[in-house]
């Protein structure tokens, strides 16, 4: 009797392990369209979700959404309070100095300057606005411009607008739409810049498992055209990012 | 929500307003005040006991006793808040995920941190990985809860310290010549009359906790602040009611909340502090001998 209960209690706390390690909790900003945002629904939703769902359907996850601010990412990553970062986030080698990256999923894409209609392109040298902690952040500091950071990508685009910061300087993809909707009060300026890499997703350095999973799944993804179909959706005028 | 709301795109004027302000993400952004009173409501009377405690610990006639609640006060109160919001959830859930790990993995001899990783198994991980997401922040809020009540129990400690140090001596000897115990001298007269001494300055603490619930933003709880700053922000057509930057009215409502949360506290605080001077030389104002 008292082995069976061993047994039994055994048999449970391993069934709770193994049911634990296969929740993977995915943490993205969701202030980020079109890779991702909180939609009026209250949901997680952009191409990010999509992907990430992809991934785990794929790779046979049970995953969960986190939302977590940009700045506190990564450190909120590698002390384990959730397993992934797939947050529009490029791979550089700072980076993967402290986190370790799938492959990507998204090509490397150009940055580019924005300001109010009428700025000459010289304002990208002025007061140049970027989310802290950015590869674009890094980038506008070492171009010579005086860079003020700001938490959110959100704040960034507000700063040209409200005339704090002559030119944001950030994801073209992210852009886009904030210019082509502006009704002409946002251009682009200057020359668009190649910054970083590819964007992947993040995993601690102990987490080799789950990158190789990620990486299979990804790769099928590449090959059978469903990353495409996604990259369609969520970016039909960037033709150029494409597998 | 409502039913003329199925296509966002062809609104306009109020309707569109109406439909705009009932989305589920606004629901969230209302939800987050409960959670700020939910904080104030849990948080203030927990800081009133840490407060409690920590004026008692440090009148104690028991010196590591003394010595704890004299640390405690002044370590906090010498420290910024912010850094001691940033600090205690840390810590805590480190700490926590420590004992857990040491107690219910089954081979737990690899060190917690493994270069920039702080690696527990899944068993340890507080919540589990499995868990609800309520249970996460659910979880989230109770640390946040701890950081302000160490915090403001350690204010609340020396104003309560103080109050304790005003209350006329001659009173507590007129108790004691009664034979009141030094215990009942302590409960039955001294406390009473304290908080007739202390209620200025917890008053003061009170308000500065309820302007202080925008730190929980720090904390990664999505609270009124993050919200407004998410809503209000320039929304393009990706959403369902794309609109420009509108976090000037989001941030006016909130000023209006915190506005209204503080002059009705004001009014709630001034009837107190009466109540608690009748009869006495207080700040409450009256004079000795002519109840309000």
């Amino acid at each position: 009797m008292k082995t069976l209960i061993t047994a039994t209690l055994f048999a449970a706390l391993i069934a709770t392990t193994a049911f634990a390690s296969d929740v993977v909790r995915m943490g993205t900003e969701g202030a980020y369209p079109p890779y991702n945002f909180v939609n009026d629904q209250g949901e997680i939703d952009g191409f990010e979700r999509e992907v990430g769902d992809k991934i785990c359907e794929l790779a046979e996850l049970n995953c969960e959404w986190v939302k977590n601010d940009w700045d506190s990412i990564i450190p909120n990553l590698v002390s384990g309070n959730y397993d992934t970062i797939i947050a529009g986030m490029s791979i550089t080698a700072e980076r993967d100095e402290v986190i370790d990256f799938s492959q990507e999923y998204f090509p490397p894409d150009p940055s580019a300057y924005v300001a109010l209609k009428g700025a000459s392109d010289d304002v990208i040298k002025g007061v140049v606005a970027a989310q802290t902690g950015t590869i674009q952040a890094a980038h506008a500091a070492e171009s010579g411009a005086t860079v003020v950071e700001f938490k959110t990508p959100d704040e960034t685009i507000a700063a040209v607008r409200a005339g704090e910061a002559d030119a944001v300087l950030a994801d073209d993809a992210f852009l886009a739409k904030f210019v082509s909707e502006s009704g002409g009060e946002l251009v682009f300026v200057g020359e668009k810049v190649q910054i970083g890499g590819g964007v992947g997703i993040g995993v601690r350095e102990s987490d080799t498992e789950l990158k190789g999973k990620i990486n299979a799944a990804i790769d099928t993804m590449k090959s059978d055209g469903s990353l495409n179909a996604m990259l369609e959706k969520w970016f039909p005028d960037k033709p150029e990012a494409r597998y | 929500m409502f039913s003329y709301c199925q296509d966002p795109s062809v609104l306009s004027g109020l309707t569109w307003l109406s439909c705009y302000l009932t989305t589920n993400v606004h629901f969230s952004f209302y939800w987050s005040f409960v959670t700020v009173l939910t904080l104030l409501a849990i948080t203030a009377p927990l800081a009133l006991l840490f407060g409690f405690g920590g004026a008692v610990a440090r009148r104690s006639s028991f010196a590591p006793l003394r010595w704890f609640g004299t640390i405690y006060t002044n370590m906090i109160r010498g420290v910024p808040e912010i850094l001691f919001f940033l600090f205690v959830p840390i810590a805590l859930d480190q700490a926590l995920e420590y004992i857990r790990y040491k107690t219910l993995c089954e081979d737990s001899s690899a060190p917690v941190y493994q270069g920039n990783d702080f690696i527990v198994c899944d068993a340890a991980k507080l919540p589990l990985s499995s868990a609800d997401a309520w249970v996460h922040s659910t979880y989230n809020f109770s640390l946040a809860v701890v950081a302000f009540a160490v915090v403001s129990g350690a204010f609340a400690a020396n104003v309560i310290d103080g109050a304790l140090k005003a209350v006329p001596k001659s009173q507590l000897e007129t108790a004691s010549a009664y034979g009141m115990s030094d215990k009942q001298v302590f409960w039955r007269v001294h406390v009473p009359q304290m908080w007739g001494y202390a209620l200025a300055g917890l008053s003061n603490l009170w308000m500065i906790l309820i302007k202080s619930t925008p730190l929980l933003f720090l904390l990664g709880i999505e609270d009124v602040v993050y919200w407004a700053g998410y809503l209000g922000g320039a929304k393009t057509s990706f959403f369902d009611y794309p609109h420009p930057d509108w976090r000037i009215w989001y941030f006016g409502a909130l000023l209006i909340f915190y506005l209204l949360m503080t002059w009705g506290s004001e009014k709630i605080l001034n009837r107190l502090s009466r109540r608690f001077a009748r009869g006495q030389a207080t700040l409450g104002g009256t004079t000795q001998g002519a109840p309000a």
